[in-house]
């Protein structure tokens, strides 16, 4: 019976019944809601946000946050776009068309160590850092295209291909590396040294520096991550849209990305969240996205009710936990 | 003499700390024997704790050696002191909240890579090993969010056995514990040290001393005084060391005319905390309140000003009987409370001098909601006049005086609400001598202005030569009530040291 209690009171499983509850209600008004190639609509909908919310769960359970991954991820989308644009033979070879996934990741990780350096070399918070390079790398990705869109004829159809088919039940490979990262993220913070120290590190970062946690260090990893994973974002837009436009690309996409954290159950203060709990959240966000135009309400008004949606769940969630863990609380007492 | 025969475990040789300029330990010597129980005791401030500090590489010394098994060692912080075999306990165990006790045990420890792999079924059977061995029933895999301060000094115990530590520091341990959680902190400790570990054990509870420790050194002033087998030593004798300092005569209290009950105060109980306090202040009389950290005096200061109300009890202001359950309520009344912790509860840190005077009277400086610049500069103007208040501009945020200057601002403040009855915890706690004494006298003037003073205060001296009574609380409850003609630092003492306390609840 308690273990019962206690599994229901994880997190993951609040956020699951809630996706239940989500599609049941919308599937009742269209029940092609809740048909496979609606599901496919939806998971295509999530690898980018999910690879970039896997990075900024790692940051928010570090109890800092990255303002600027929407801008990593069109800077390094951007550099890897002119890279193809600009059509050059190397030495005799074509540019391989998997080019721009490692140049993206790269651009991705330089840009989250600069955050990570600004933070611990100076003091100062991560909001503000962020929030400062949110703009900066941003400005950046206008300076180096001088403003101009990588059209879908630079694109190599490879990468475009990526986000269309696989071998394996025609499902895209981009869902594939979306869940891939998200594997590989569970093992480094749940079965790694350094994984463990950045949640203790948010747990409680007095305490962590005299118990030896190398403060600086594991600060650094944790942006240069979120900055890799959003470059890696980067370039999977690309496949994805076929287009990198300097002003669309990754705008919004830390709102999307943050809301999934944050529902997904990681706590703004530190020490708490887990890779399953913000895969469900990214499924609720990628579900609410696909009903709304199903719905027929307008787009004018889907910003307004996406945003209702997040602050709803977290209100749910909350309260239903406060209950769960006092009723917990009588039955232990 | 009854020393072991064996090698000490440490040798600390001219062990001294100097912070900003005041010398806190000066010159100790002291050797640690393989298992044994050994106590520091002092009056707070003494320099217990910051020697036990020294040793667990939390504070570097100024000055002096320490050698481990005869090796000179360097200890920069506490990782080096586990990596040495020194753990510190502290009274509120620094722990993760978010992570398993299991992990708990071993965070930070490991040696090998950063991406090496967590051995998680090891870690938690290693564990449950070290709980088994301490006799402890704690599931360690669970968080620590949520455990007792009893259970997570347990884990801080098997942290230092999962480091195999031979020397393990408890900073007055158990100060939050229940009896019951005592003799199991004690029986474990017994156990660490009949396995040849040498445990420090610090604590103001004599009968916890004599109960538990094989030898005991005493500091005074940052000295050391003594060191000593506990059987060699009376009570008397080990209070008479710790206060053994001449009574510096810096302060004079001026005469004030003693007057009517302004403050009575019956029964006041907060289970838990404080129980069956009783006393009466009178107009133009200083009551001091004395007693040892934690005995419970800033709690009733508190539960009188509305703070924390007591559960029951009353208090009569001017024999009326008043209930007070709320700060606003108790300064509408008349009273006024300048806190302890003038950092946490007493200024707005970035705010200007004449905000943080100001604040006490909205309704004087902005009738209508509006400030009226004028009135709150004449406000502030006049209070540093009367209370010789040292700064560069009123508009300078309060942070940037010395903290004497802060803490005449706040008393500042809360006269500009003229008290009938003004409480004082420690107010002059960190700061120079010399604003001390101004101190003493602004103290003097507004008990001859007629007001009464309850005084909070750690410091004898302080307490006897400007107070008229004396009132010492030990555990929760009220145990002397000295007129000024008999107070002595060994009357207070004697009164405060909580001794045969253990023994009651015990039994109880």
């Amino acid at each position: 019976m308690t273990t019962l209690r206690t599994i229901f009171l994880r997190r993951e499983a609040g956020i699951a019944v809630m996706i239940v509850l989500f599609c049941l209600a919308v599937g009742a008004f269209k029940p092609q809601f809740l048909t496979l190639d609606q599901l496919r609509i939806i998971l295509l909908l999530t690898p980018l946000i999910m690879i970039g919310a896997m990075g900024q769960m790692l940051v928010i359970v570090a109890r800092h946050v990255d303002l600027s991954i929407g801008s990593i991820l069109g800077l390094s989308a951007m550099v890897s776009g002119m890279l193809y644009r600009w059509d050059a033979t190397w030495f005799g070879f074509d540019v391989p068309w998997w080019i721009g996934i490692p140049i993206s990741v790269a651009v991705g990780t330089l840009l989250g160590l600069a955050n990570g350096a600004l933070i611990t070399v100076f003091r100062l918070p991560a909001i503000i850092v962020t929030l400062g390079t949110l703009s900066l790398y941003r400005g950046l990705t206008f300076i180096i295209s001088s403003a101009k869109q990588i059209d879908r004829q630079w694109i190599p159809s490879e990468l475009k291909g990526l986000s269309q088919t696989s071998p394996i039940f025609g499902i895209p490979w981009i869902i594939f590396i979306a869940f891939g990262v998200a594997i590989l993220v569970w093992y480094f913070a749940m079965h790694t040294r350094v994984g463990r120290q950045i949640y203790a590190l948010g747990s409680n970062p007095v305490a962590a520096p005299l118990r030896g946690i190398k403060v600086t260090q594991v600060t650094l990893l944790v942006f240069a991550i979120s900055g890799a994973l959003s470059g890696l974002a980067g370039i999977l837009y690309a496949s994805r849209w076929g287009f990198v436009n300097p002003s669309n690309t990754g705008s919004g996409f830390e709102f999307q990305v943050i809301a999934a954290v944050v529902i997904g159950g990681a706590s703004i203060n530190g020490g708490v969240g887990t890779v399953l709990g913000t895969v469900l959240g990214v499924l609720l966000l990628g579900c609410v996205s696909a009903a709304l135009p199903l719905l027929g309400i307008p787009g004018t008004s889907q910003a307004a009710i996406y945003g209702a949606v997040i602050l709803i769940a977290l209100v749910i969630d909350r309260s239903v936990r406060q209950q769960g863990i006092a009723s917990l609380k009588r039955v232990r007492a | 003499m009854s020393e072991p025969a064996a090698a000490p475990l440490i040798s600390a040789r001219g062990i001294g700390k100097t912070f900003a300029t005041v010398d806190v330990l000066r010159d100790v010597d002291l050797d640690l024997m393989p298992g044994e129980i050994h106590a520091l005791l002092g009056e707070n401030g003494a320099g217990k704790s910051t020697f036990a500090k020294i040793l667990a590489g939390v504070h570097r010394p100024t000055r002096g050696t320490i050698a481990l098994n005869g090796q000179q060692v360097e200890v920069p912080n506490p990782v080096a002191a586990q990596k040495l075999g020194i753990t510190l306990i502290h009274q509120e165990p620094i722990s993760f909240p978010d992570l398993s006790v299991a992990e708990n045990l071993v965070i930070g420890a490991a040696e090998d890579g950063w991406f090496s792999r967590v051995p998680w079924a090891e870690m938690t059977r290693e564990a449950r090993r070290l709980m088994d061995l301490l006799g402890v029933r704690i599931d360690v895999t669970r968080p620590m969010r949520g455990l007792s301060i009893a259970d997570q000094q347990m884990v801080e115990i098997a942290r230092a056995l999962a480091s195999n530590s031979r020397l393990i520091i408890m900073d007055e341990p158990t100060a939050p514990l229940t009896p019951r959680e005592v003799e199991t902190l004690f029986s474990i400790a017994r156990k660490l040290r009949d396995e040849g570990r040498t445990i420090i054990f610090i604590s103001h509870r004599l009968e916890e001393v004599r109960a538990l420790c094989d030898r005991v050194t005493i500091f005074r002033d940052g000295n050391k005084i003594a060191t000593d087998t506990i059987g060699n030593l009376t009570d008397a004798d080990i209070i008479r060391l710790m206060i053994g300092r001449p009574v510096k005569e810096y302060m004079h209290k001026t005469g004030a005319k003693i007057g009517e009950v302004a403050l009575k105060v019956e029964n006041l109980t907060l289970p838990g905390v404080f129980s069956d306090i009783s006393f009466e202040v009178r107009k133009g009389e200083i009551v001091g309140l004395g007693g040892l950290v934690g005995a419970g005096r800033t709690d009733v200061a508190k539960a009188i000003f509305g703070v924390t109300p007591a559960a029951s009890g009353t208090i009569s202001l001017e024999g009326r009987p008043v209930s007070i359950t709320d700060p606003s309520e108790a300064i509408a009344l008349g009273l006024a409370f300048v806190p302890e912790d003038r950092a946490v509860a007493g200024i707005f840190r970035t705010l200007s001098v004449e905000h943080n005077i100001s604040v006490a009277v909205p309704k004087r400086i902005a009738p209508g909601g509006f400030i009226r610049r004028a009135v709150e500069k004449a406000m502030g103007e006049d209070a540093v006049r009367k209370l010789s208040i040292r700064l560069a501009s009123l508009r300078q945020p309060i942070g940037e005086l010395s903290g004497g200057n802060q803490q005449k601002a706040i008393l500042a403040r809360w006269l500009l609400t003229d008290p009938r009855v003004l409480i004082l915890d420690e107010p002059t706690r960190g700061i120079d001598i010399g604003v001390k004494a101004e101190f003493y006298s602004i103290i003097g003037e507004l008990a001859a202005q007629g007001r009464a003073i309850l005084l909070i205060s750690s410091e004898l001296p302080e307490l006897l030569a400007l107070c008229d009574r004396v009132l010492v609380m030990s555990e929760g409850r009220l145990t002397a009530d000295i007129p000024r003609a008999e107070a002595t630092q060994e009357a207070v003492m004697h009164a405060a040291v909580p001794r045969g306390a253990l023994r009651e609840e015990v039994a109880a």
